[in-house]
C-alpha cells in the first residue's frame, strides 16, 4: 500500500512496519486557509496549470540585435529604464543612482555626474521600469536609448535586455567613470555589429534550448552562465568568422565574450521575460509573473492582476565578499534577473549547478535541498527543464502565492551583490530570500478575488 | 524555585512529540516541571492553570511553541539543550531515509505518484483542508484527526461518496485494508470476515476476538465515530457495507456502531439484509433486539466476534451462543468467590477506560446488573459526571475522551493520567473494583504493562483489579507478554472487556438486580 502521511510519526511507522511506502508530510499549520475557487467561480487550479503551461511551452528565440532607441515600442529619448518595480530618484539606492548617472554621461546629457545627478533630480528624465517595456537587467539594470540590446522573441511578445558588461566595475553594479564609459562605447562600436552581423548569418537562436542543455552542464543560468556562454560562442563563431573580417575586432569580441562568464545571463533573462509574459493575465491565477528589485524594493506581480505591484523593502543577501569587503559595504537585494527563478530556473535549479552553493559556504547537499524547497511552493515541474542530480526531475516553476502563505516558505534567489555607494561595483555574490510582506500582501488580494 | 517560560514563534510539533520531550525534562534532575505544548487558546487555559502564564506566553499564536520550565535557573541550559535535541528529530521521506521531506500533501504526491491513502492526524481544525487536498487529489482518506466540524465531516463524505472514495474518520481510530493495519491496528490474521465500524476500539476488540478463534479480516473500514447520526446520514457505513457486499474476500460482514440514530440503524440493517452475506450487527442498543433474517443482532463485542467466527466457519450459531453464555455464567461463579473476600464498605465500581466504546460497552452491562452507572460519556444523560476528575458511586471514566486529550495524548499511548487516576480510584475505601482496557497493536504505548504495573501492584493490595488486553500475540507489545505482566502486578486478566465488565459487575457491594444478569 502507498500512503502519504500528515499528523503523527508513530502511525507512519506501524505502517512502514508492515511493509507499506508511507511519505511523510513534516507538517505544520497553514498560515492560511488554501483557496481553491474566486468568488466568480473559477478555478484556481485551473487557472494555474494554464499559467504554468504557458510558461513551460514558451520558446523563445533569440532574432537580432537592435539599439534600445530603435526597436524598444514607445522608448523617449530622455527615459532610462531600471530594474525593479516603480521608483523615483529620490528614493534610488546608491549603485542604481550611479548607474544612472553613468547611462546620462554616456548618452551625452551629461558631462559630469554632478550634472547628472542634477539632471536626474531635476524632473527631466523619466524613469520607468524594464518591465514596463518588457525588457530586463540585471543589477540596477539601466538601460538607455543608445545602448545595444538583445532581441528576443516568442509569438506573440518580444522583449530585451542589455548586452552583459562583465564583471568588476561596470554599469550594472552602479560603477561610472571613463572606464565604464569606454568599454559601453566599445560594445556599441563592436561588440554590437559584429553580433548582430554574426545572427543575421546564422539566424534565430533558440535560447530555451541553451538553458536546457548549461542545466545539465553545471550552469543555474542566474549566478553561473559559464557552460551557457561557452554553448552561445560555440554556435555562433562559425557565423562569426563569416561575418567579421576584421582579424582583430574578432578577436576582441571572442575575447570579451570568453572572458566573462556571465555572458549568457542578459540573454537567458530576457528569454525568462519572454516565458513569463504568457503567463500574465489569466483570471484566478495565483502564479507569480515578475519577480523583481530595484535595490530599495522588491516586488512581485501575480498572473491574474498582472498589472499591480506588492512591493516590500529589499532583503539583505547572505553571501561571500570579494576581499576588502564585507557586508557592511552590501546594498540590499537588486536586479531584474529574478525572472530567471520565476520561470523556474536560476536558484530554483540550484541542484543543477552545485559548485555555485560554495558563494554561502555551502555544500553540494545544501544545492539539493534549495531545490528541492522550492518544489513545496511551485505549482509545477518543468517540462523542459531538468536536473540530473534529481533523476531528470524537472524543476521547480510556477511560484504559487498560495503555497508560499500555506508553507511559510519564501522563495530562495541567487544574486550578485552591489556596493551600496554609487561608483564602485560588484563586492560578491551569495543568495537571499524574497521578503515575506509582498506574498501575504498578494494573498491578502487574492482573498478578495 | 522558578518558572521560566519561552515562545518559539512558528515553530509546531505535535502533541505526541511535545510530551514526550515535557516528559524527558521532567526525568532530568533539579527539573520541577515543564510543559510544551503549542499556543492555542486550549492549551493556554490548561497551562494557566497549573501556573500563571507571563506575557509572551499569553500572547503566544496556534502556531508558536509555548515552553514552560520549573527548574532552578541553573537547571535551564542543560534542560534547554536537551530540549534542543529531542525536537530536532525530523520524520523522514518515505522509506528511503535520504530522500528529503515535503512539506505538503502536494508535494508529497509528487514524490509517490501512485499514493491510495492519506492518513490524516493533524490538529481537527486545521484537519478538513487536508482531507479536501488529499481528496481533491483522487486519495482515500483515513482521517484520525478528531474535533472537525459536523458540517465539513457531511461534506467531505458527501464529495467522497460521489466519487467513488472513503473518508474513514474523522476519529477513525482504525482500519485494516487489504492487510494493512492503519492507525491503532492489531496484527491480525487475513480472512473472510469484513467489518464496517464507527468505533476504532469497537473494531480492534472483534478483529482481535475473531483472530484469537482463528478467524481472519478481509478488510475493515473505520468510518468515524459520528457516521450513523442523524446528520451525517450513514454516508461512509453504507457505502462500505456495499463495497464489503460485492468484495470477493468476504463472506461475513460485521457492523460495529455506539448508539447510532435508530432511523440509520434501521436503514443499515435493511441494507445488511438485502445483501446475501450473512451480517452481524453491535450497535450498543437495547431497542434493537430484532433483526431480519440473515442479520444477528447482538449486545456485546465478544458476542459479535463469536457469532461472526461461528458463520465464516460454517460452526452453529445458536451453539456458539450459548457456549458464550455459558462463558459468562463461569465468569459469575469466580466472581462470587473474590466478593466474599472484599469487606462490605466496598460497594462500587470505577472503570478507567482509554476506548470510548469499551467504556459504553461495561456501562451496558454494569447497569444491567448493578443499576446506575455515572459517566462523563454515559449511556443515560442523567448520569453525567459534574466532574469528570472526581469519580462518584458506580463511574466510568472514558480518558479518550476530548476533555482529557486537548493538550495531551491518548491515553492508549500514555499512561500518566491512567497511573494518577488509578492510584486515586483506589484510595478510595469505598471502591470494590477497578477494570481497564488496555488496548495494543499498531500506534498504542510499546509495553503498557511495563508502565502500569507498579500502579496496579499498589492497587491490587486494597481491592481487585481487573485488566481485559486488546491485541494478539503477534503485536509487537505481544499479548502473552502483557497478560503474564498484568498478572504479575496482581490483576485479574480477562480476555475481553465484555468478560471484564461481567466479571467486574459481580464484585460490586451491595444489592443487585441478579434477576438481571444474564
Amino acid at each position: 500500500m502507498k500512503v502519504i502521511s500528515i499528523g503523527l510519526s508513530t502511525f507512519a511507522e506501524g505502517l512502514r512496519q508492515q511493509g507499506a511506502s508511507v511519505i511523510e508530510v513534516d507538517w505544520s499549520p497553514p498560515v492560511v486557509p488554501l483557496k481553491t475557487h474566486t468568488s466568480a467561480g473559477v478555478s484556481i487550479e485551473d487557472a494555474n496549470h494554464e499559467a504554468v503551461r504557458r510558461m513551460m511551452q514558451s520558446r523563445p528565440m533569440l532574432t537580432g540585435l537592435g539599439l534600445a532607441g530603435g526597436v524598444i515600442p514607445g522608448l523617449g529619448e530622455r527615459t532610462i529604464l531600471h530594474a525593479g518595480p516603480p521608483i523615483t530618484w529620490d528614493r534610488m539606492c546608491g549603485p542604481m543612482r550611479g548607474a544612472v548617472i553613468g547611462a546620462l554621461i554616456y548618452e551625452g546629457l551629461a558631462d559630469l555626474p554632478q550634472q547628472a545627478e542634477a539632471l536626474a533630480a531635476g524632473g527631466q528624465i523619466t524613469f520607468a521600469p524594464c518591465h514596463d517595456y518588457h525588457a530586463v537587467g540585471p543589477m540596477a539594470g539601466i538601460l538607455s536609448p543608445s545602448m545595444p540590446v538583445w532581441i528576443v522573441e516568442n509569438e506573440p511578445f518580444t522583449t530585451y535586455s542589455t548586452l552583459n558588461e562583465g564583471l568588476g566595475r561596470v554599469l550594472r553594479y552602479g560603477a561610472y567613470g571613463d572606464d565604464v564609459y569606454a568599454r559601453l562605447h566599445w560594445m556599441v562600436e563592436v561588440l554590437y555589429p559584429v553580433l548582430a552581423d554574426a545572427l543575421v548569418q546564422h539566424g534565430p537562436l533558440d535560447i530555451r534550448s541553451f538553458v536546457t542543455q548549461a542545466l545539465h552542464m553545471g550552469d543555474d543560468c542566474h549566478n553561473r552562465n559559464r557552460a551557457a556562454t561557452s554553448l552561445l560562442l560555440r554556435a555562433l563563431g562559425p557565423a562569426l568568422a563569416r561575418t567579421c573580417h576584421d582579424r582583430e575586432r574578432l578577436a576582441q569580441v571572442m575575447e570579451f565574450i570568453g572572458e566573462n562568464d556571465h555572458f549568457f545571463l542578459n540573454l537567458a533573462m530576457s528569454a525568462a521575460k519572454a516565458m513569463a509574459l504568457p503567463a500574465e493575465g489569466i483570471e484566478g491565477a495565483t502564479i507569480v509573473t515578475t519577480m523583481s528589485r530595484n535595490g530599495t524594493d522588491f516586488g512581485i506581480r501575480i498572473s491574474g492582476d498582472p498589472q499591480r505591484w506588492f512591493t516590500a523593502p529589499s532583503g539583505r543577501i547572505e553571501g561571500l565578499y570579494f576581499s576588502g569587503f564585507s557586508a557592511e559595504d552590501a546594498n540590499p537585494d537588486i536586479g531584474d534577473s529574478t525572472i530567471t527563478e520565476t520561470v523556474g530556473f536560476g536558484a530554483f535549479a540550484m541542484a543543477a549547478a552545485p559548485a555555485i552553493a560554495r558563494f554561502v559556504g555551502g555544500t553540494a547537499q545544501d544545492a539539493l535541498t534549495a531545490t528541492i524547497q522550492m518544489y513545496e511552493i511551485c505549482f509545477a515541474e518543468h517540462t523542459q527543464f531538468t536536473i540530473p542530480a534529481l533523476e531528470f526531475r524537472g524543476t521547480p516553476v510556477g511560484i504559487d502565492v498560495r503555497l508560499v502563505m500555506e508553507t511559510g516558505i519564501l522563495p530562495h534567489l541567487n544574486t550578485g551583490i552591489a556596493h551600496k555607494e554609487p561608483g564602485i561595483g560588484m563586492v560578491g555574490a551569495g543568495i537571499v530570500e524574497a521578503p515575506y510582506r509582498c506574498f501575504a500582501d498578494a494573498f491578502k488580494a487574492i482573498s478578495t478575488w | 524555585m522558578a518558572i521560566h517560560f519561552s515562545v518559539r514563534s512558528g515553530f509546531y510539533a505535535d502533541s505526541v512529540l511535545l510530551m514526550a520531550v515535557a516528559r524527558e525534562l521532567r526525568r532530568l534532575e533539579g527539573v520541577h516541571d515543564a510543559a510544551l505544548v503549542m499556543g492555542t487558546e486550549a492549551n493556554k487555559e490548561l497551562l494557566g492553570q497549573m501556573t500563571e502564564l507571563n506575557e509572551a506566553a499569553q500572547s503566544a499564536q496556534p502556531v508558536d511553541l509555548i515552553v514552560m520550565i520549573d527548574a532552578p535557573e541553573a537547571m535551564l541550559p542543560l534542560a534547554i539543550e536537551k530540549m534542543d535535541s529531542l525536537l530536532s528529530a525530523k520524520p523522514s521521506g518515505g522509506n528511503d531515509p535520504q530522500a528529503p521531506t515535503p512539506r505538503s500533501l502536494r508535494s508529497a504526491r509528487r514524490m509517490q505518484p501512485d499514493t491510495q491513502l492519506a492518513v490524516i492526524s493533524v490538529p481537527g481544525e486545521y484537519a478538513a483542508a487536508e482531507a479536501w487536498k488529499a481528496l481533491y487529489s483522487g486519495l482515500h482518506v483515513f482521517l484520525f484527526s478528531d474535533n472537525v466540524p459536523l458540517q465539513d465531516e457531511r461534506a467531505l463524505k458527501t464529495y467522497a461518496a460521489q466519487n467513488g472514495l472513503f473518508v474513514m474518520g474523522p476519529g477513525a481510530g482504525t482500519a485494516f485494508l487489504s492487510g494493512t493495519g492503519l492507525g491503532f491496528a492489531n496484527v491480525v490474521p487475513r480472512g473472510k470476515v469484513g467489518i464496517v465500524s464507527a468505533s476504532g476500539t469497537g473494531l480492534q476488540e472483534v478483529s482481535t476476538l475473531l483472530a484469537k478463534q482463528g478467524t481472519g479480516i478481509s478488510q475493515a473500514i473505520g468510518v468515524g465515530g459520528r457516521d450513523l447520526s442523524d446528520e451525517i446520514d450513514g454516508i461512509m457505513t453504507v457505502q462500505a457495507v456495499e463495497f464489503l457486499q460485492q468484495e470477493r474476500d468476504t463472506d461475513v460482514i460485521v457492523a460495529i456502531s455506539k448508539l447510532p440514530s435508530r432511523r440509520i440503524a434501521s436503514a443499515v440493517i435493511e441494507q445488511l439484509a438485502a445483501g446475501r452475506k450473512p451480517a452481524v450487527v453491535i450497535f450498543m442498543s437495547r431497542e434493537l433486539s430484532t433483526a431480519p433474517e440473515g442479520v444477528y443482532v447482538t449486545s456485546t463485542l465478544h458476542e459479535a466476534a463469536v457469532i461472526a467466527h461461528a458463520l465464516a466457519t460454517g460452526g452453529d450459531v445458536g451453539q456458539a451462543r450459548q457456549q458464550y453464555t455459558q462463558q459468562l455464567a463461569a465468569l459469575a461463579l469466580s466472581a462470587a468467590e473474590w466478593r466474599a473476600n472484599l469487606p462490605e464498605q466496598r460497594l462500587y465500581l470505577r472503570g478507567l477506560f482509554g476506548g470510548g466504546t469499551l467504556c459504553e460497552e461495561a456501562i451496558g452491562i454494569w447497569s444491567g446488573c448493578v443499576g446506575d452507572v455515572w459517566s462523563n460519556a454515559p449511556l443515560n444523560p442523567a448520569y453525567q459526571l459534574k466532574d469528570s476528575q472526581h469519580s462518584q458511586a458506580h463511574s466510568a471514566i472514558d480518558l479518550g475522551d476530548e476533555e482529557f486529550t486537548v493538550g495531551r495524548p491518548h491515553p492508549m499511548i500514555d499512561n500518566e493520567l491512567r497511573i494518577q487516576r488509578l492510584l486515586k480510584e483506589a484510595a478510595d475505601p469505598l471502591v470494590a473494583a477497578i477494570q481497564m482496557d488496555v488496548v495494543i497493536g499498531y500506534g498504542a504505548h510499546p509495553d503498557p504493562a511495563d508502565d502500569l504495573a507498579p500502579a496496579i501492584a499498589r492497587a491490587a493490595e486494597h481491592l481487585p483489579v481487573i485488566v481485559s488486553i486488546t491485541g494478539t500475540d503477534d503485536d509487537r507489545q505481544n499479548l502473552a507478554r502483557q497478560r503474564t505482566l498484568f498478572e504479575a502486578a496482581g490483576a485479574v486478566v480477562l480476555e475481553s472487556n465484555a468478560l471484564a465488565s461481567q466479571f467486574a459487575a459481580h464484585l460490586a457491594g451491595g444489592q443487585r438486580d441478579t434477576a438481571r444478569l444474564s
